[in-house]
């Protein structure tokens, strides 16, 4: 339920969360939502997004469900287009679409890395671009890219998943030093192996020799790297720029 | 009504956070009036709000003066 304004720390602020309509996106997107925000979530379907905008309001929040592709410029300009000129400027944006297309390089079928660097690594530069105009006019605004422990510790089968986290991260430094003195942070939020669809397909002999390398000993949950999402959308984060805040049981410490 | 000039003039004052009676016609963004690279990209997205007009990549990079934007502005109404 929506909470009193002192408990909404967002309120006032449009955030757009893509890819929202499982796991760790739409955790998110409820997070952001629960700290006052005005929530956009995007799906790469119609009934993926409408399955947001039902989410959302079941959970008492404002919020609105879009269908969104992430490779295509044109399609994100009108969304941004629309957003801005229905509610507002975009000033909070999670970067979260993502999808795997696992194979070991030496069976890697060019469509399989393209399509990863597309929808993962472009996609960024795409939807980042459409709303910096917004948030640099504002004044102030929040980009937070959602990588993976694997951009930082590699993992076989995944060298076109790793390479688009990887780059991400190079991104979300270079953008940081870009557009810092306008009040706009550019952070990442590695997640390690968290319980969602894209992991529950693991075969669980995978899932067990994975366990072992995790100290906390357990898969995270979605809310858990929502909340480090919600920590740096928030105002007592504005001198936390260009980092990235590994979110992962401590499977990976750099 | 306000001219061109004058519009122009108090875009790059708000842009650029200087005194409209600081800025010449001739005065340079960058070498003048202190602009960076990120500067100078929001302050030809604020005089394409102002005129309602697209000003493409490649001329917006030849626009580094005051005059130069009135020059295109005029040109371009």
């Amino acid at each position: 339920m929506s909470q009193p304004v002192d408990q909404q720390p967002l309120a006032g602020k449009i955030a757009l969360v893509t890819g929202a309509s499982r796991g760790i996106g739409r955790a998110i997107a409820y997070e952001l939502g629960r700290l006052g925000a005005q929530v956009v979530g995007t799906a790469t379907s119609a009934q993926g997004a409408q399955a947001i905008q039902e989410g959302l309001a079941e959970q008492g929040y404002a919020g609105w469900g879009r269908e969104l592709n992430v490779t295509d410029s044109a399609s994100i300009e009108a969304l941004i287009k629309e957003i801005t000129q229905e509610l507002g400027p975009v000033q909070i944006l999670v970067n979260n679409a993502g999808i795997t297309r696992d194979n070991l390089l030496m069976r890697m079928k060019d469509d399989e890395w393209d399509s990863i660097l597309d929808t993962n690594l472009k996609s960024i530069y795409r939807v980042s671009k459409a709303c910096l105009r917004g948030m640099t006019k504002a004044r102030w605004g929040r980009i937070i890219n959602i990588s993976s422990v694997v951009a930082s510790s590699g993992n076989a089968g995944q060298t076109n998943y790793a390479a688009a986290k990887a780059g991400l991260e190079g991104f979300t430094r270079s953008l940081a030093r870009e557009i810092g003195a306008r009040g706009i942070t550019v952070n990442a939020v590695a997640p390690g192996f968290i319980a969602t669809d894209m992991t529950h397909v693991l075969p669980e002999a995978q899932k067990q020799a994975l366990l072992a390398q995790i100290p906390a000993g357990r898969l995270g949950q979605p809310e858990e790297i929502a909340a480090a999402v919600g920590f740096l959308a928030g105002e007592p984060a504005a001198y936390i720029t260009g980092t990235c805040l590994h979110v992962n049981g401590g499977m990976y410490m750099s | 009504m306000s001219t061109i000039e004058e519009r122009v003039k108090k875009i790059v004052a708000e842009q650029l956070g200087v005194k409209e009676e600081e800025i010449q016609n001739s005065s340079s963004f960058v070498d003048d009036l202190g602009a960076d690279s990120l500067d100078t990209v929001e302050l030809v997205m604020a005089l394409e709000e102002e005129f309602e007009t697209e000003i493409p990549d490649e001329e917006a990079e030849k626009i580094t003066t005051v005059q130069e934007a009135i020059d295109y502005i005029l040109k371009h109404e």
